[in-house]
């Protein structure tokens, strides 16, 4: 049987066409995307790599809520260049416990990868409370609203440790008992620079790096 | 969903199965489109790129998606004509695939109405993401479109399509190797290495059924080159078709890492996506709208001139706007990636981005010509759904009007 006769029974059998389009379609996923979800390398936490905390959490979903992650990527590519600008490049183990991923696909500001510890927290107050008195021509929008806010209105950070401990985070009771009270007295403004000040810093292993190349 | 609804029903001889159902799934669409871009911008957002609405509006598509499926499909198995028609694997595979991909993409774990936490994380997260990511735009935007292609340029042309047998050949190929290059858009980023050169190599090869298509389209059209001059909707699907020919070469131009180095993270994607969302999607998507509403309506186009002047601002919009992205895009790539002869960085950050204006002016202007284009043709389309038809009156000359005085 040809090509185009075993086609000619294809095209007039709208069961058998379903069937090949979604076994056609499938192949890919499952050579390709399959063994990675499998790898296990890919989903074990480097060492010092642990899950955010409390307020940490809530930073990171205030982040995802202003949509830092559209202008700021999280991601530096093993480049010479890059590895200068930004730091030591990124891997798979540090990244374990971000949900989603926030890597990004534009750099509209400079990647965030390495940000934590690269200025002080009152910088980072004042960058997002009024960009330009820090960084002259920064075209960053500001974000005055944050200091308004208590860090606890972005959502249940019980249930929210709750739904990532049944994802696999390793969040002790004790942990998530402590959690409302972490949250005590802070603002959104805090939070979010305690997500940034924490971001990239688990990888003490590979500091110094720069100097190698 | 328009178009498919339309061309399933013409080419299967059967009117819808169901067209309640397709009424739910119009007015369904544009509630998710509606409410979704608000949740949008309230900030609530699963950050995933094409795959950004939460957990209520992920749910409520795939509801619709079902209802699509199963308006299409059962068209499809009461058609009076044996065989499919090729449109209608472009459309059946756009329901399918998408299907599975959006399912496979959005599994999280809801928080509270605005807030879930995917089922993945980090790398994996990211292969999973781009793996949908890529195809839901391969099999929405150029699947569905090319669906739109298939029957709609023989039928504005007048010509069967060139080459059936190259139509069959590349719809498989289609869907066999676009799946697989999702990961192009994780090059150098922490994924395994074997999947990014595997992505890399797919990516080359799907530039085999794009332009298999496209050669296919264009020579459709050619031998009907009279029809081209005087009619603005096949104006457009020409015009489509070379820019997704353009887009299409350049996709896997980026996909090769080398290029990629340069590509990634700057505006030279986003110039390559308009290239294709304007270029191609929207385009053709006039040349059917040029098609359809004045058949839908039982009356004329309002008016040819200004067909033709949306033309000229969509054409010349669609370049500047590339235009202006690419040498963003490669400026930026180039200056991060600058280094002295000691080995320090030639620029910061904030000097390159200084260095962006005139380009970000450019797009602006540009978007705006392409956006004025197209408040042109609603108004057209407007008027000749109101049926107003273009009475041409000539004033009088002078002399009749004196000569019927005296």
């Amino acid at each position: 049987m040809s090509g185009m006769s075993l086609h000619k029974k294809l095209e007039k059998n709208a069961g058998l066409l379903i069937f090949g389009i979604l076994f056609v379609s499938s192949i890919g996923g499952l050579v390709q995307v399959l063994p990675v979800l499998f790898q296990e390398s890919l989903s074990t936490a480097s060492a010092n790599t642990v899950p955010y905390s409390a307020a940490q959490l809530q930073g990171r979903d205030i982040y995802i809520r202003e949509g830092c992650h559209v202008c700021h990527s999280q991601q530096v590519r093993p480049l010479l260049a890059e590895v200068k600008r930004y730091g030591p490049y990124s891997r798979a183990g540090e990244l374990v416990y971000d949900r989603p991923f926030m890597w990004g696909s534009k750099r509209t500001g400079p990647d965030l990868h390495r940000v934590g510890g690269k200025y002080s927290d009152a910088w980072q107050r004042i960058h997002l409370l009024d960009p330009r008195s820090v960084v002259n021509d920064s075209i960053m929008p500001a974000y005055p609203w944050l200091a308004g806010k208590p860090a606890s209105a972005i959502g249940d950070i019980q249930k929210k440790m709750r739904v990532l401990v049944r994802l696999g985070h390793p969040y002790s009771e004790q942990e998530i008992e402590a959690a409302p009270a972490a949250l005590e007295g802070l603002t959104e403004l805090d939070a979010l620079v305690a997500y940034l000040q924490v971001l990239g810093t688990s990888a003490e292993e590979f500091k110094g790096e720069e100097g190698h190349h | 969903m328009a178009t498919a609804f339309y061309t399933v029903q013409r080419t299967s001889h059967v009117p819808l199965l169901m067209p309640k159902l397709a009424w739910f799934c119009c007015y369904a669409w544009q509630i998710v489109i509606f409410f979704g871009g608000l949740s949008l911008l309230a900030g609530w957002t699963s950050t995933k790129e094409y795959a950004e609405l939460e957990w209520p509006f992920d749910i409520a598509i795939t509801v619709l998606w079902v209802c699509f499926g199963v308006v299409f499909f059962g068209t499809i198995a009461r058609r009076t004509i044996e065989t499919i028609y090729i449109s209608n694997w472009f459309f059946g595979g756009l329901i399918i695939v998408i299907a599975m991909l959006h399912i496979v993409n959005n599994l999280a774990l809801p928080v509270s109405i605005d807030k879930s936490y995917s089922l993945y994380a980090g790398a994996q997260d990211a292969v999973v993401q781009w793996w949908y990511g890529h195809n839901a735009v391969g099999f929405l935007l150029t699947g569905g479109f090319l669906g739109m292609m298939y029957y709609f340029l023989p039928k504005m042309s007048g010509q069967p399509i060139w080459s059936y047998r190259l139509s069959v050949v590349a719809f498989w190929a289609f869907t066999y190797s676009y799946i697989w290059a999702g990961p192009h858009h994780l090059h150098f980023n922490s994924i395994p290495d074997w999947v990014q050169s595997l992505a890399m190599a797919m990516s080359l090869i799907l530039l085999a059924p794009s332009w298999a298509t496209m050669i296919n389209g264009i020579m459709t059209v050619s031998k009907s080159s009279v029809k081209l001059r005087n009619n603005p909707a096949l104006k457009f699907i020409v015009l489509s078709l070379a820019f997704y020919g353009l887009a299409t070469f350049e996709g896997p131009m980026m996909a090769i890492k080398s290029v990629n180095v340069v590509s990634h993270f700057t505006d030279w994607t986003i110039g390559h996506v308009h290239s294709g969302a304007l270029g191609w999607n929207a385009m053709i998507t006039y040349g059917v709208f040029y098609y359809l509403v004045p058949r839908l309506a039982g009356r004329e186009l309002y008016s040819l001139r200004l067909a033709n002047i949306h033309f000229w601002l969509a054409l010349s919009g669609t370049i500047l706007y590339i235009l202006a992205m690419w040498a963003a895009g490669v400026s930026q790539g180039l200056l991060w990636l600058s280094l002295d002869e000691l080995g320090q960085l030639n620029y910061t950050f904030n000097d390159v981005m200084a260095g962006m204006k005139p380009y970000y002016g450019l797009r602006l202007i540009a978007g705006l010509v392409f956006l004025s284009g197209t408040v042109l043709m609603t108004f057209n389309l407007f008027m000749t759904i109101r049926g107003q038809q273009t009475v041409k009156v000539r004033p009088p000359s002078l002399a009749t009007v004196s000569g019927v005085i005296a």
